[in-house]
């Protein structure tokens, strides 16, 4: 089976050479005339001022959150749909009530607003 | 004939026949195969991201009633050669504070699960670089790999803008990944494997759109919407952050997240083909020709798309992902599977034309109690208007509050 | 159309060495650097690597559905939202504040102890050669069919207890970060 992931590596060792190329490509073609002024970094045209680190407000981390739980529910669900011929109806009952849990996570998660972006 | 209609398998028995004269080893003629194989393939991916640029451009150009490129060759067919010899020339700067080592690491690191993808893509009958059992997952978790360089390209650069855009990115995609990965649920129920070869093969009947119309239309716009395309282009919104995670990137850097997005969107295109619409099964024209032919078609849907359509808010768009398409989804998923259970119970098979047309008929059944409980559910909300007041207007009803004159 | 399957050759054997070396090579160099660097953002995508890493060993175990969720649900999720986690602090980097605290040797001595412990008793066994993968139904032991048939077959309380789990955790997430 690892035979199978070969063309992969291969892939991937070739893949790996047009960005590097294209950095060793561009080093050699490319002007070199960098001087402070030229490496500011852009905003309006006015010297930026503060921390690039604006706090990030708590909705990012919640909607991370919320998608490594279903994230991990396709897990378990993936194996199911590929399986699911051989099995039968006692499958279709056992994923309902599988999904059916955790459609009760996601209409709490709507009650009580996580899913807003405000 | 076998040339048109099945040249890969002519040229790799040719060629293998021709190394094995050669008197190597059984391992080094396979090893030599899968190297021309895969270059093969990124030749061809790089030829396709050149040429989507130009199709794209003209395309907008005659959707805008203007002519679009038309100088470099003919019809502007050079201009993405133009563009690569002025993108390689040009100075690569680097702003003063960014982390070095992460701002050249991240263009790598997203071109190459752009490539990726195409392993397990069957391009014909016998042109798939490695028909992995789990084909459809291999693409899914090769394809999550790519926000981490987001994050990498807007957290280096060290620009408001740029991390604003990195994190509007990795949300944007990770709220569409479920929609995405659950939508292809109800084909895999269909087929019983993971495996691209056999999901193509299972279409030799019938077109899963046909059979999942619901889902295809779910797994296209968040494929678009992964692939931040307009109308869910957000994380580049110009209007609002420059160019988003990439603002400080020029030259190559910028070259090769461009070159990066355009070989993701004709991977979602051809994957959009390859799933719903048959792959490279059709009559009469070659496989490979029918599978170019759908992969286009998805493209130039796209193209359209982002001719046509303004771009989303922030909140609709995240709104749209998690409160519409993840039920939605989830609804179709369970219906797939009821069907699927009517199928079995019969005894409808996809490969007799009388099961072909039972399963069509429940699946249409299913598909269309789906929309209607949608329509009947799913109220357009209201719309909000933010509380904008003109200036003049403002110093006349409120004249203690400048805030309100402001907006918000 | 490309997939080298023989008979287990000398030369498969060096080939999956060599991959196992690179993969444990690169999950090592990535915790080592995860530890070691100041730069919070910097050390989480050392810990990537060694989560890829560690996808490439299960791979190399011949567990690809294993090798997929890892990276699909460790890179592609946890690494996100431990990402998301530290853009929600304020200060990112500091180079003179310590990157270990005082029990760093306690841990360190803990960990090559462990590992003493570990290589003592698995060492001097002699493992089995297997010609090929044990299959069930014509497929390996560890196909995704099979996957999905002990699922809802043998294992379908832990399957439904799964579920319930993963309720809870969104709940306490929802209600923790409402806080």
């Amino acid at each position: 089976m690892l035979g199978d992931y070969a063309a992969v590596g291969v892939l991937l060792a070739i893949v790996l050479t047009i960005p590097i190329g294209g950095y060793v490509v561009t080093w050699l073609l490319r002007p070199k005339r960098a001087y402070p002024l030229k490496q500011q970094t852009y905003e309006c045209g006015l010297e930026t001022t503060g921390d690039t680190w604006v706090q990030f407000k708590v909705q990012y981390y919640i909607f991370a959150l919320i998608f490594v739980v279903f994230d991990i529910e396709t897990v378990f669900i993936y194996p199911w749909a590929v399986a699911y011929k051989q099995t039968g109806l006692f499958a279709l009952v056992e994923m309902m009530i599988f999904i059916l849990i955790l459609v009760m996570g996601l209409a709490y998660a709507w009650r009580k607003g996580a899913l807003e972006w405000v | 004939m076998d040339i048109i209609y099945d040249p890969f398998r002519v040229i790799g028995d040719a060629l293998r026949g021709l190394l094995g004269g050669f008197g190597l080893p059984d391992w080094a003629v396979q090893l030599i195969m899968i190297v021309i194989g895969v270059s093969v393939l990124v030749v061809f991916a790089m030829l396709t991201m050149m040429f989507l640029t130009w199709l794209e451009r003209k395309l907008i150009a005659r959707i805008q009633d203007r002519v679009g490129p038309n100088r470099v060759g003919p019809l502007g067919l050079l201009q993405p050669v133009a563009d690569m010899v002025k993108l390689f020339t040009k100075e690569f700067i680097i702003p003063t504070n960014a982390d070095k080592v992460i701002y050249y690491l991240a263009p790598i690191i997203f071109v190459i699960p752009a490539f990726m993808v195409f392993a397990v893509m069957p391009f014909d009958r016998h042109a798939i670089i490695s028909d992995l059992n789990i084909g459809w997952l291999y693409i899914v978790a090769i394809g999550s790999t790519s926000t981490i360089a987001l994050l990498m390209a807007g957290w280096s650069s060290n620009n408001k803008y740029a991390l604003l855009g990195g994190m509007r990115a990795v949300a944007q995609f990770v709220s569409y990944e479920i929609p995405q990965v659950l939508s292809v649920v109800g084909i895999l129920l269909l087929v019983g494997s993971l495996r691209m070869g056999a999901i193509v093969e299972a279409q030799n009947t019938i077109w899963f759109v046909l059979l999942q119309p619901v889902a295809f239309v779910i797994f296209l716009l968040s494929t678009i919407s992964e692939i931040n395309r307009t109308p869910f282009d957000l994380p580049e919104a110009e209007s609002e952050i420059i160019a988003g995670y990439h603002t400080e990137y020029g030259a190559i850097g910028f070259a090769l997240f461009s070159l990066a997005e355009f070989i993701n969107m004709f991977a979602a295109s051809a994957l959009a083909a390859t799933i719903f619409f048959g792959g490279w099964q059709g009559p009469i024209l070659p496989g490979w020709l029918w599978f170019l032919i759908k992969s286009y078609a998805m493209v130039f849907v796209m193209i359209w798309l982002r001719g046509t359509l303004p771009r989303l808010r922030v909140d609709q768009l995240m709104n749209f992902a998690w409160k519409v398409l993840v039920p939605l989804s989830l609804v179709n998923l369970t219906l797939a599977g009821v069907g699927v259970s009517v199928m079995n119970y019969y005894g409808w098979q996809l490969s007799s034309l009388p099961g072909v047309l039972f399963a069509f008929g429940t699946f249409l059944v299913f598909n269309v109690i789906m929309v209607l409980l949608f329509l009947a559910l799913y109220r357009t909300p209201k719309v909000e208007r933010r509380n904008v007041v003109l200036v003049k207007q403002a110093s006349k009803s409120r004249p203690q509050t400048p805030a309100a004159a402001s907006g918000r | 159309m490309i997939a080298i399957k023989d008979q287990r050759s000398k030369m498969d054997w060096i080939m999956e060495f060599l991959t196992f070396i690179v993969f444990a090579g690169m999950t090592l160099t990535g915790a080592v650097f995860m530890v070691t660097l100041h730069n919070l953002v910097r050390s989480v995508l050392a810990m990537i690597l060694a989560f890829v890493g560690v996808a490439g060993l299960y791979l190399v175990l011949e567990a690809e559905f294993l090798a997929a969720i890892q990276v699909l649900v460790y890179v592609g999720a946890v690494a996100v939202l431990v990402l998301f986690a530290i853009m929600l602090t304020q200060r990112v980097s500091d180079p003179n504040k310590p990157t270990n605290n005082a029990q760093a040797w306690l841990a360190f001595t803990v960990s090559v102890a462990m590992f003493g412990i570990l290589s003592w008793v698995y060492a001097p066994i002699k493992w089995p050669a297997l010609p090929a993968l044990p299959t069930v139904n014509n497929e390996p032991v560890g196909s995704v069919v099979n996957l999905g048939q002990q699922l809802l077959g043998a294992y379908a309380v832990p399957f439904e207890v799964a579920s319930v789990v993963l309720l809870v955790a969104l709940l306490g997430a929802i209600i923790l970060a409402r806080e």
